[in-house]
């Protein structure tokens, strides 16, 4: 068993403390929050040992492993924390607000060996996984252009009293809409470098952006659009896609479906020339325990294995997170 | 339970596949004369039974059912609650305290009355009593006989192992509106081992159960399992596996199954809707 213990258990905290307290192979060992509503439920009915402050769970509970779900502003400070004493990390996205922090961090949990991921649950989505396996095998030929986009309905009125609306807490659709379109880019294509331009607009927020449109241009030179939108009420729920086109062809994927289009589909088995359409369904391996989707599970399960030495930590690491964090950084800059 | 349970995800831009038939459904069901005449060709082909999402939009098709009461006689609904993505953007915008402080009636942090009694913060079983009378306001006055509570929650309580609210849940409307409580979820042998373990003897529980094993977590073998040892009443969705099973060999399949009491189903034309409801009478037939 992994002794997990949890920081911060609000809407993506408490959604992974049930996947974690659903996991045959964790012991929740102890959740942290500051609302003591939230510790009153969680403690009356899940049983959980439950804390405000989480040095004093830590020293307590002496976790393996500790989920981070705190607002980003306290990331770097809680993190660095839990490498020091030798705790492997778990944390959710973006990774810091600074690139400078996010360096420090991935210096630290390298040099002390300890694991380290970070929750860009697309990762673990069955379409994405396959995009980028298609793109690796060279099969679109030459890329010269990409669009992701993301859209969704989060702040459709202009009324908001959170940290959601503080930029110096991490508010705002490049952190959390945006940031995931971002890393996907990263991971699939090449990192992001540079930033020809970028307009941060607000829609209805008074302090921070509603929408990222940007001007992107990767490590190998491809350049491409980034379109993302958090106010936007005709999606049902957050939306994320990302269409790429090279020489030999073109893929268009979201999280549930891709559409793949190739001139010449030279031995790629399962796909012929032309359109090729495939479904998550065809994609996706079962999970034990759903909750929301499979790529949450299926992300704790990675870590949880990773934890156990029983897979290589190769996937979401705080390092690309960090080339996240710092394609933020670049976007931010170029919108002044 | 009817045999044939008619769903809404069609109505409502749910399609566990594709993005841009969401749209599609969006743009063709806009309109609430869109989503009655599709209800009403499904009860031309002995569809009586309407389970959906406490959605905005569904207060209006109730209004419609409540005035053209002597057309939708013997018609039910069986609501689903919450529709969690109404409370999910709630959250992040709001944050959990936030959230509550906006959805539950009355001032919650003010003082908190229910029928002239006072609760303290920590009684959050009044607060999900409270929360599931403001779900069913729009539905008085039309039959209700079965309340499910969402997957995105059930499951969500599930892994919290906060199973005392599922049981109470289960008490609360039974006792407040003579309904039998139902639970969707993605995770049906855990839940029914729970259930059970409650005290909850034969529970109404809807899960996917389809020929692909799609959303049948722990794997099909153990669903199937449950189904011919268990007792419970098991309400089959997601049986075209989001559509990656034939139509005829997924209806095949679940009328197949032992102690399945209910097919749910959604289509947006009368043609899939026959085609569906002719196919699951033609293998009830057979098995």
């Amino acid at each position: 068993m992994i002794k997990v213990a949890l920081i911060g258990a609000g809407k993506m905290g408490i959604s992974h403390l049930s996947i974690l307290g659903a996991h045959p192979d964790v012991e929740v060992v102890g959740v942290c929050d500051t609302s003591k509503m939230v510790n009153d439920f969680l403690s009356k009915y899940g049983n959980f040992n439950c804390f405000t402050e989480y040095q004093k769970m830590v020293n307590e509970v002496k976790p393996d492993a500790v989920v981070v779900a705190v607002p980003t502003k306290f990331h770097y400070t809680i993190i660095k924390d839990l490498l020091v004493n030798g705790i492997h990390v778990f944390a959710e996205k973006p990774f810091c607000l600074t690139s400078a922090q996010g360096n420090e961090l991935v210096e630290l949990a390298k040099n002390k060996g300890l694991k380290n991921q970070v929750g860009y649950h697309n990762k673990f989505v069955g379409t994405f996984s396959e995009v980028k396996r298609l793109v690796n095998s060279g099969i679109l030929g030459k890329i010269d252009h990409f669009v992701g986009e993301a859209y969704g309905p989060v702040v459709i009125k202009p009324k908001q009293d959170t940290w959601r609306s503080d930029p110096s807490e991490g508010g705002g659709c490049l952190l959390d809409y945006a940031s995931h379109v971002i890393d996907l880019i990263n991971d699939i294509l090449s990192p992001v470098t540079a930033v020809k331009g970028s307009l941060l607009k607000s829609i209805y927020s008074k302090n921070v952006e509603d929408s990222v449109y940007s001007l992107l241009e990767l490590s190998n030179n491809i350049n491409g659009i980034l379109s993302v939108n958090w106010s936007d009420e005709t999606y049902r729920k957050m939306s994320t896609s990302i269409t790429i086109n090279g020489s030999n062809g073109k893929i268009i994927s979201d999280a549930n479906e891709l559409k793949v289009f190739l001139k010449d589909p030279s031995g790629q088995k399962g796909y012929v020339k032309g359109w090729n359409l495939k479904y998550i369904t065809d994609l996706t391996p079962q999970v034990d325990f759903y909750l929301r989707g499979e790529e949450y599970s299926a992300q704790l399960d990675y870590f949880i294995n990773v934890v156990a030495d029983k897979a290589p930590n190769t996937i979401n690491t705080f390092e690309s997170a960090w080339y996240t964090d710092r394609a933020i950084e670049l976007i931010k800059s170029s919108a002044k | 339970m009817e045999r044939i349970l008619f769903g809404d995800n069609q109505f409502f831009a749910v399609n566990h596949i594709s993005d841009e038939k969401s749209r599609a459904q969006s743009i063709k069901f806009k309109d609430d004369s869109a989503i009655i005449k599709t209800l009403d060709e499904a009860r031309s082909l002995g569809i009586n039974t309407f389970m959906c999402t406490t959605h905005d939009r569904i207060a209006n098709i109730c209004s419609i059912i409540r005035d053209n009461s002597e057309k939708y006689n013997g018609f039910k609904i069986f609501p689903c609650m919450p529709y969690a993505h109404k409370y999910a953007n709630a959250v992040t915008e709001l944050g959990i305290a936030g959230t509550l402080k906006q959805y539950v009636p009355g001032n919650f942090f003010g003082s908190l009355f229910k029928g002239g009694v006072a609760f303290l913060s920590k009684d959050y079983l009044s607060i999900m009593e409270l929360l599931v009378d403001a779900e069913m306001k729009m539905f008085k006055g039309i039959e209700t006989p079965v309340i499910f509570l969402q997957n995105v929650i059930t499951d969500l309580f599930l892994g919290l192992r906060a199973d005392e609210i599922l049981i109470a849940f289960h008490h609360y409307v039974k006792k407040k509106y003579n309904a039998d409580a139902g639970f969707i979820t993605m995770n049906m042998p855990k839940l029914l081992d729970v259930l059970e373990k409650g005290g909850i003897t034969n529970p109404i529980i809807c899960s996917s159960i389809n020929k692909a094993g799609f959303r049948m977590s722990g794997g099909k073998e153990i669903y199937e399992e449950y189904l011919k040892t268990r007792k419970f009443r098991a309400v089959a969705m997601q049986v075209l596996g989001g559509g990656a099973i034939a139509p005829r060999e997924a209806i095949e399949y679940v009328c197949s199954l032992p102690n399945i009491e209910s097919i749910l189903f959604g289509a947006s034309s009368k043609a899939n809707i026959q085609n569906t409801v002719e196919n699951i009478h033609h293998f009830d037939a057979e098995h």
